[in-house]
């Protein structure tokens, strides 16, 4: 049994070809055949998932189907780290509202996914237990922060997972590790139980093989959240009837005013093909200009780091997680932060703190805002001439492991072409266009208008038909 | 020199809810430590805050009953601080855009009416209780009360002494009380203040170096400490030295305040939105409502309880002191009974027997429907003021109305001439020597007489009938 599309599995099991324990048996000897080397995994439930499987009822959408959960997303009763010491320990009361929907739905959920440590990074290199391994070449990162989802479904030891994107964690990666990637509206999927980084530009969303697997899983976590004030009050939608494999009149913009000269001469060439496939599919091609986008990455420098530091005040040693010991209280906060978190979680507290305090308030995080403002509008004017926005994902293929660890400027500019998603709070999606000459996925990214994920995954969906190759599943041996 | 005090008050007000402001949790005060908790309260990661509408509805009301401009389109901010006892690290409160603004209440003072400045009203969550072991070994913390809706009263620097401090603080709990926005027990913690003291001389203009008070925790003690205050900046100032800016606290035990002594390093708060919560709007029909839903407040109360009901300023005021004791002086009103009658009653007997006994008005035994029985009984004359004191004194053990109490203790008053007749001539003559002297010009000597009568009577004469009876047998 191969672990492929997530409804392939739904047909099988409607055929009663198979059952839903087959599935996670499945799942578990991928896992077990693959996660010594890959080591997408920071917890796997086995004996749970089985039980799980055993005991499913009901008719959900997603009944029988396995699946993994990035670690920043609380289960109650399993271990939920964030990727950190300070949270090394830590098993929550309660259940994320996605975990529960799928959980409702029927899916059943093997285990916990590597990340960077708090969300925070590009590389799943910052995470405090393990690196991941990018399944089509295991000296390469597999993105992040939410590399662990996206290598364990690249790798077929799930058919989806979820992460959470924040300023690229799962359009990246999805780039990196040659799987669809789908990060929703802000306020579509309730936040409720994602352990915050950034909590005006976190989103939570999954990682496929196909973009119509994207709009299934999509389907079973949208949707209000009463326990979530920042969510959205848009009703679920049928997100799979919006695939009609039609693209034709479908305005594409292409942006002109991006600089293109970081940008890997093959992840170019495999972008404007992909281009050229939709435009040959009856796609109509028109160019756009996003003028603020240039100060993206500096934007987002300021607002994710100022919301973190405040986030993670919490992490205290009083109630819960890593407590070291100290003479005085003030000693004890002080060595239970000195070593609970890792040095990128430490540099952002620091750069957000001094963002937010007194004297720099006005020149950094209020600055800031009103150029997420002008990033916006930017967008707004843009769906004005057209309907998604066509970008390279990543502006390279993955990058191999140490590469850009030392160099935190280097890694932070890897984003630079999913940031303004976030800041303009856009649905946005990571399609595989490509592979380069040593084996590399290649991602294409489309932007879309605010809750408008049909238009998104309509676009993404017509051109997966029409790409011309199938991602070649990539061969990682125990 | 001649110095001038100046006053602000900074009042912390619990909100009345069921639930806690941004959780389910329950409010109830005294419940066994860390029981009235939940991974939002508790600060969980991945946890968010709801906005408990009902705080925002006492809110309103209290931002309007203060007569202040209320903000409709306001948001919440994020106060950061690490302290045990603030689980998220930092506080959920209203920075820049508080939900009321420029309000004023009016005070008593010395006869005149006088107006104190509201700042701001904003609306903010409570932190949990540390509790410190006395040998400074360990801290514990219950978060029972993290969670519960506040509010935070900046008054305007209008205060010009202690006395008007404690006016100005009682007005606020009236009105709270009134309103039905909080209980406002000080020993409870429902109600705190701080205050900023700062003295300068008579005639200039601006504020001289303040003084913070803390921990300040009973309305008498607020008074108490800001006398202190002035006396001890008094005497700084005189002896031409300078206030140095602190926070104090009150000292019970010496009544006296002393520094806090806690390095006085400026807090940055790092005040930004609150990106968990959406922005707080309130719509023309909510504030509509709201107005509408208002009482009438103690001191207009005040002021129709001496213009219409023409009673003594003192009475409205001790009427008015409290919501509880004003609807049970009304009911009793509303019951037929004359104002001031009813004010007596409420005031010496109802009062006078709560007090000694610890009780709250609303738990009374003596309903004011049953009080009312009581006060009838002595205007139509079927016993005297003093066996109606009786009367209500086994009315409140026994909750009986007052007809069942007069019949069951034999209290009726005989006024029935014929019956008395007889006891009245037997006195006058048993004591010939009182009648001499009332002859002789002794008025006073009548009264002997009379309570020869009372004697024989066990008390149930009436005075004023057996007057009569004396006179018309001694005067001839």
């Amino acid at each position: 049994m191969t672990i492929h599309s997530v409804k392939a599995i739904l047909e099988s099991l409607q055929k009663k070809e198979t059952s839903p324990l087959d599935w996670v048996e499945a799942s578990l000897a991928e896992i077990a055949n693959k996660d010594g080397k890959v080591q997408a995994f920071l917890h796997v439930d086995a004996e749970g998932a089985r039980q799980r499987a055993q005991a499913l009822e009901g008719s959900g959408g997603l009944l029988g189907v396995p699946y993994a959960l990035k670690d920043n997303l609380c289960t109650e009763g399993m271990p939920t780290t964030a990727a950190s010491r300070i949270l090394e320990n830590y098993i929550p009361p309660y259940s994320a509202t996605v975990a529960n929907k799928l959980a409702a739905a029927g899916g059943v959920l093997v285990g916990k996914t590597n990340m960077d440590e708090f969300a925070m990074g590009s590389s799943t290199e910052n995470s405090a237990f393990q690196k991941t391994r990018n399944p089509y070449h295991l000296d390469h990162v597999p993105g992040g922060s939410s590399g662990g989802s996206a290598a364990a479904v690249a790798a077929g030891m799930v058919p989806f997972a979820l992460g959470s994107d924040t300023g690229g964690s799962i359009r990246q990666p999805a780039s990196f590790c040659g799987v669809v990637g789908l990060k929703p509206t802000y306020g579509r999927v309730s936040r409720f139980g994602l352990i915050a980084f950034a909590s005006s530009l976190d989103q939570i969303g999954p990682f496929t093989r196909t973009v119509e697997d994207a709009a299934y899983v999509l389907q079973a976590i949208s949707g209000h959240d009463p326990l979530d004030s920042t969510s959205a009050p848009q009703p679920t939608e049928d997100f799979t009837a919006a695939l009609t494999g039609d693209v034709k009149g479908l305005r594409i913009g292409v942006v002109t005013d991006f600089d293109m000269s970081g940008v890997d001469p093959e992840v170019k060439a495999a972008v404007d093909g992909a281009i050229a496939k939709l435009q040959a599919a009856g796609a109509e091609v028109v160019e756009i200009q996003l003028p603020h986008s240039q100060y993206a990455v500096a934007t987002y420098y300021l607002i994710a780091p100022a919301e973190a530091s405040s986030n993670l005040a919490r992490y205290d040693g009083v109630r819960y997680g890593k407590r070291a010991a100290g003479e005085t209280l003030l000693e004890m906060y002080e060595r239970t932060r000195s070593e609970g978190f890792g040095i990128e979680v430490k540099r952002r507290i620091m750069i957000g703190t001094y963002a937010l305090s007194s004297g720099y308030y006005d020149a950094y995080y209020l600055r800031a805002q009103k150029m997420r403002t002008l990033i916006r509008q930017d967008y707004e004017a843009a769906f004005e001439k057209c309907d998604v926005i066509v970008t390279p994902t990543a502006p390279t293929p993955a990058f191999r492991f140490g590469e850009k660890v030392d160099n935190p400027l280097q890694m932070y500019l890897n984003d630079v072409f999913t940031i303004p998603a976030n800041l303009a709070g856009l649905p946005g999606i990571s399609v595989p266009c490509g592979l380069t000459q040593s084996g590399l996925p290649i991602g294409l990214q489309m932007v879309g208008r605010a809750f408008d994920e049909r238009t998104l995954l309509r676009a993404a969906h017509a051109y997966e038909q029409v790409r011309g190759f199938e991602m070649p599943a990539p061969e990682v041996n125990g | 020199m001649a110095f001038e005090t100046v006053i602000g008050l900074e009042v912390h007000v619990e909100l009345k809810t069921k639930s806690k402001i941004f959780c389910g949790c329950r409010t109830d005060f005294g419940a066994p430590p860390n029981t009235n908790v939940c991974p939002v309260c508790l600060g969980h990661p991945g946890t968010l805050p709801v906005l408990n509408q009902e705080a925002v509805e006492l809110a309103l009301k209290a931002a309007t009953a203060l007569n202040c401009k209320i903000n409709q389109d306001c948001k919440f901010d994020r106060k950061n601080y690490f302290y045990p006892d603030l689980p998220k690290g930092y506080q959920i409160s209203q920075y820049d855009q508080p939900i009321g603004e420029h309000g004023y209440i009016e005070i008593d003072v010395n006869g005149e009416r006088k107006r104190i400045g509201i700042v701001r009203v904003h609306l903010e969550e409570d932190a949990g209780k540390s509790m410190h072991a006395p040998d400074g070994s360990h801290t514990l913390v219950d978060y029972n009360r993290t969670g519960v809706p506040l509010i935070e009263i900046v008054s305007e620097p209008d205060i010009r002494s202690p006395e008007e401090a404690r006016l100005y603080l009682e007005g606020i709990r009236s009105i709270m009380q009134y309103c039905g926005i909080s209980d406002c027990r000080m020993e409870e913690g429902s109600l705190r203040c701080d205050a900023n003291i700062s003295l300068r001389p008579v005639g200039q203009k601006e504020f001289g170096q303040k003084a913070e008070l803390k921990n300040i925790n009973s309305f008498r003690f607020v008074q108490k400490g800001l006398e202190y205050e002035v006396e001890r900046q008094t005497q700084i100032l005189s002896q031409g030295g300078t206030v140095v800016q602190e926070t104090r606290r009150f000292d019970e035990a010496t009544q006296t305040t002393v520094s806090m002594r806690s390095k006085e390093e400026a807090h940055d708060y790092r005040y930004f939105p609150e990106p968990d919560l959406v922005r707080l709007r309130v719509d023309d029909a909510w504030l509509q409502r709201v107005r509408e839903s208002l009482p009438e407040l103690p001191l207009q109360k005040r002021d129709r309880y001496q213009n219409e009901l023409q009673l003594p300023a003192y009475d409205a005021g001790v009427l008015t002191s409290d919501i509880e004791i004003a609807q049970y002086f009304e009911a009793v009103v509303d019951a037929g009974i004359d104002p001031k009658s009813a004010s007596n009653w409420v005031m010496s007997d109802v009062l006078g027997y709560a007090n000694a006994n610890g009780l709250t008005l609303s738990a009374f035994p003596v309903a004011p429907a049953q009080l009312a029985g009581l006060i009838q009984q002595v205007t139509a004359g079927k016993i005297s003021i003093k066996q109606g004191r009786d009367v209500f004194k086994i009315m409140c053990e026994t909750g009986k109305d007052a007809v069942t109490v007069i019949r069951e203790q034999g209290f009726e008053q005989i006024s029935d001439e014929g019956a008395l007749i007889a006891i009245v001539e037997e006195a006058i003559a048993n004591n010939p020597k009182s009648v001499e002297d009332y002859r002789a010009g002794k008025e006073k000597a009548i009264g002997a007489l009379v309570g020869q009568v009372m004697k024989a009577t066990k008390g149930k004469a009436n005075p004023a009938v057996v007057n009569k009876l004396i006179l018309e047998r001694i005067q001839a």
